[in-house]
């Protein structure tokens, strides 16, 4: 298959940094940070299955490993190249049709670990397989490059409670309902992080309340949403967040979540269900965010700790596995289709796909193209950016 | 050099034994309750006050009853098999989820109540533990029953041996079906449990290789339930009898022989120990203590009274940089506040659903890794919400002096 990796050889950050013409001029604004383009993160818990997500419909190899559930070349929505999508998905065809969707294929890291823990924790940390980090990426982002004191927070998290890429650092608020979270506010206690190890993590936790609170308080001039968002989990976190950002509060990063896709048993309905959610919910995201005039200003990553096995099990369903296949969407995101699928005829020992796409590559494109940061100190290394964001 | 070796080693035992023998004051008191129990009780912490160390440590890790101190309620008295739940309507088959949910978790709360002594509190606190290191959850396994049944395996063995305990959930229907096992079979087998048992119940990432879980994965095909009477069934025609690898150790391995592989592995004790001083202790283990203790755990057969004996006499739990340094788990500060309070608990139902709300619902743990505890408990929407409970709780009551102790930082430590 084809690499549509738009960037050929050339650094794209090498040239910024000889060219600081080229930065988002949004970076160089006076005074503004990097941070006011929005990233939306959504976390497909359990381990999406991409080879079920983004079909490769035409690779008689994809039925042969999954003789029971395998979505049928007749059902699949075509995007070119062989690959389509799972039918569920039906909601995201526009945004692919205005190409703000693209999908990325084979992305991962070396040497991969089969445990949804550590797995999770190396795409949160952006480690090595063989590295283990106490902080996650954007946790050292917000603490290398700080965001100005205005923002309401650093990161908001909503329904889940689990920081992932911001543990160990910045200001980062996890709500459920934003009101609720402003009127209790007022039992927290401003008092910086003063005393050590826990006692100053809850006084830190104290004092991130009380500011985020300050500014999520002032829904701007009572300004309700016209768009609908589905009745389902992931519909009602998406509505969450579109009240964060309508309330006028700023915020770097947003984190949604969805769970379940740890699909070992009876996988086709369960997975139906979830992709179904998912595409509803980003496509309702979308509506409320146009409606909010932030879309092109908004870049939504799906992640994932692994795919899963390309053979399905016995108990219709699949195991834990390797590289896995992600969207990236938003107004300014340039559509289409990036990296390069993994070949179904060169499984690894373990039966796993061998990965394209350093999954680093995906943060690299944050923090270089979104937020025209330099990214080598917060990943370690350099790693070349994707070309879905210009 | 060799004399006066001995000479310090004989001051430094002489030392510990002369900490451990001192009489503890109301505060010592307050801190072995807290920890080994869910709050201390204002007449337990006076029982306790004036004993020595030793003595103490030897009362909380006597003998009690083996089961819960509060009845099975009606609602899950009897196992409903997927059979039987199939042929109900979507709508009865949600309803009954939601009963047989909310009864499962306000026994287990109840129970938490009803634990009367210091000793039946750690009991508990060992019961629950377990939940969260052999972690099911009944949003997967789908029967209140079930899970019941792992939880009574669970008080039963709380303070007893690890190694009779690892087989023993090994084979236990609700763990059967979390992990996968009851579908795995010769040809195929699903690897969910050989991996999550050498990672999570056992060695810990690191230890093995993805050869080792494949071999034992095969090992363990034929573990499955009768779906009919929920009860574990071993089924002969699924097992893969043919020759494996694990570890090193080669043979016709069946699932038995690989626990007792994992078991022989000194990584196994070590494990264990750093999670138990984590839970007890502090939330940063001595890895030299660690490994003294995780060889004692294993000279004595994993017996667990052993080393909570040792954790709970060592120098580490009563020093003073120890003590108010770990974040109360929801279940410690719901339960305990009521027990240190001394007040009744309302509607215990409603406390399971608080819990839940905290980041603790019981049966139902995140995932298999279980609830990462520590500073993790705390985050914008828990804290808010302990703050809330505090505030409703005592307003009620009238007790500003203790609502705002109960509002500050410190209260969430123990």
């Amino acid at each position: 298959m084809k690499r549509r990796d738009f960037l050929g050889g050339i650094s794209a950050a090498g040239l910024l940094g000889l060219m600081p013409g080229l930065l988002p001029a949004v970076a160089l604004a006076a005074g503004a940070s990097p941070y006011r383009r929005l990233l939306i993160l959504v976390e497909l818990k359990g381990g999406n299955d991409g080879l079920n997500t983004v079909v490769p419909y035409t690779d008689p190899n994809y039925y042969a490993l999954r003789p029971r559930i395998a979505i049928p070349a007749g059902e699949v929505l075509p995007l070119g190249e062989g690959h389509g999508l799972h039918p569920a998905l039906q909601p995201l065809l526009p945004l692919w049709q205005a190409r703000e969707l693209a999908v990325i294929h084979g992305l991962g890291y070396p040497k991969p670990n089969l445990s949804h823990f550590r797995s999770i924790e190396i795409w949160d940390t952006a480690s090595r397989s063989d590295e283990y980090l106490q902080q996650g990426w954007l946790a050292r982002s917000f603490l290398g490059r700080p965001l100005p004191a205005g923002f309401a927070a650093d990161a908001v998290v909503v329904g889940s409670q689990d920081m992932g890429p911001f543990s160990g650092g910045g200001r980062v608020v996890a709500l459920s309902n934003p009101e609720q979270f402003a009127c209790l506010a007022r039992l927290a206690q401003e008092g910086g992080g003063r005393g050590s190890g826990a006692l100053a993590h809850i006084r830190r936790v104290e004092s991130d309340i009380v500011s985020a609170a300050t500014k999520l308080s002032a829904p701007a001039s009572g300004f309700a949403l016209r768009s609908e968002f589905p009745q389902s989990g992931f519909g009602t976190a998406v509505r969450t967040a579109c009240q964060v950002l309508g309330s006028g509060a700023e915020v770097a990063v947003l984190r949604l979540s969805l769970a379940g896709f740890d699909t070992h048993q009876n996988q086709p309905g369960v997975h139906a269900r979830l992709l179904g959610q998912l595409a509803e919910g980003l496509a309702a995201l979308r509506s409320a965010l146009i409606e909010l005039t932030l879309w092109d200003r908004t870049l939504v990553l799906s992640y994932a700790e692994f795919g899963r096995r390309p053979r399905e099990n016995q108990s219709n369903g699949t195991d834990h596995g390797t590289a896995n296949v992600h969207f990236a969407l938003g107004g300014a995101v340039r559509g289409g289709l990036y990296g390069e699928a993994p070949d179904l005829a060169r499984l690894d020992a373990d039966g796993n796909l061998a990965h394209t796409v350093d999954f680093r590559r995906l943060y690299a494109t944050v923090l270089e193209r979104w937020w025209g940061m330099e990214s080598a100190s917060v990943l370690g290394a350099r790693f070349e950016p994707l070309a879905f964001v210009v | 050099m060799k004399l006066s070796l001995r000479l310090l080693a004989c001051l430094f035992a002489s030392a510990s034994l002369a900490a451990s023998a001192a009489p503890l004051g109301r505060d010592d008191a307050q801190h072995l309750l807290n920890r080994a129990g869910f709050g201390a009780r204002a007449a337990d912490v006076a029982d306790y006050s004036g004993l020595s160390r030793d003595a103490a440590v030897a009362r909380l890790l006597g003998e009690t009853p083996r089961e819960a101190a509060s009845p099975i309620p009606a609602e899950l008295a009897d196992y409903v098999s997927p059979g039987r739940i199939r042929q109900l309507s979507d709508e009865e088959r949600r309803e009954l989820q939601r009963r047989t949910g909310i009864a499962l978790r306000r026994w287990w709360v109840d129970t938490l109540f009803a634990a009367q002594s210091p000793a039946e509190q750690l009991r508990e606190r060992m019961t629950l533990f377990w939940h969260n290191h052999f972690v099911s959850s009944v949003q997967k396994v789908k029967s209140a029953r079930l899970m019941l049944e792992q939880n009574r395996l669970l008080r039963r063995h709380a303070l007893g041996r690890f190694d009779e305990l690892l087989h023993a959930v090994a084979k236990n229907p609700a763990m059967v079906v979390y992990l996968d096992a009851a579908t795995s079979r010769r040809g195929s087998p699903n690897e969910n449990f050989a991996r999550e048992v050498m990672e999570l119940f056992t060695l810990g990432e690191g230890n093995y290789g993805e050869q080792d879980i494949k071999e034992a994965a095969r090992a363990f095909t034929g573990w499955s339930i009768d779906p009919a009477t929920g009860e574990f069934r071993w089924r002969p025609i699924a097992h893969d009898d043919g020759f494996k690898t694990v570890l090193g150790v080669s043979g016709n391995l069946d699932g038995d022989a690989v626990l007792d592989i994992l078991l022989a592995q000194p990584q196994t004790a070590e494990l264990l120990t750093r999670k138990l001083w984590r839970e007890f202790v502090s939330p940063t283990p001595d890895e030299r203590e660690v490994k003294r203790i995780a060889g004692r755990l294993r000279a004595f057969g994993y017996d667990m009274r052993v080393a909570l004996r040792e954790l709970l006499l060592g120098s580490a739990f009563w020093a003073e940089a120890n003590r108010q340094s770990l974040v109360k788990s929801p279940v410690d500060f719901v339960v305990g506040s009521f027990n240190t309070l001394g007040m009744e608990p309302p509607d215990t139902a409603a406390l399971a659903g608080l819990l839940r709300q905290l980041g603790q619902d019981l049966f139902a743990p995140p995932n298999v890794r279980g609830w990462p505890g520590g500073e993790a408990w705390i985050n914008s929407s828990t804290l808010l919400a302990r703050k809330q409970m505090a505030e409703r709780l005592l307003r009620r009551e009238g007790r500003e002096d203790l609502r705002q102790a109960m509002l500050d930082p410190a209260y969430q430590l123990k």
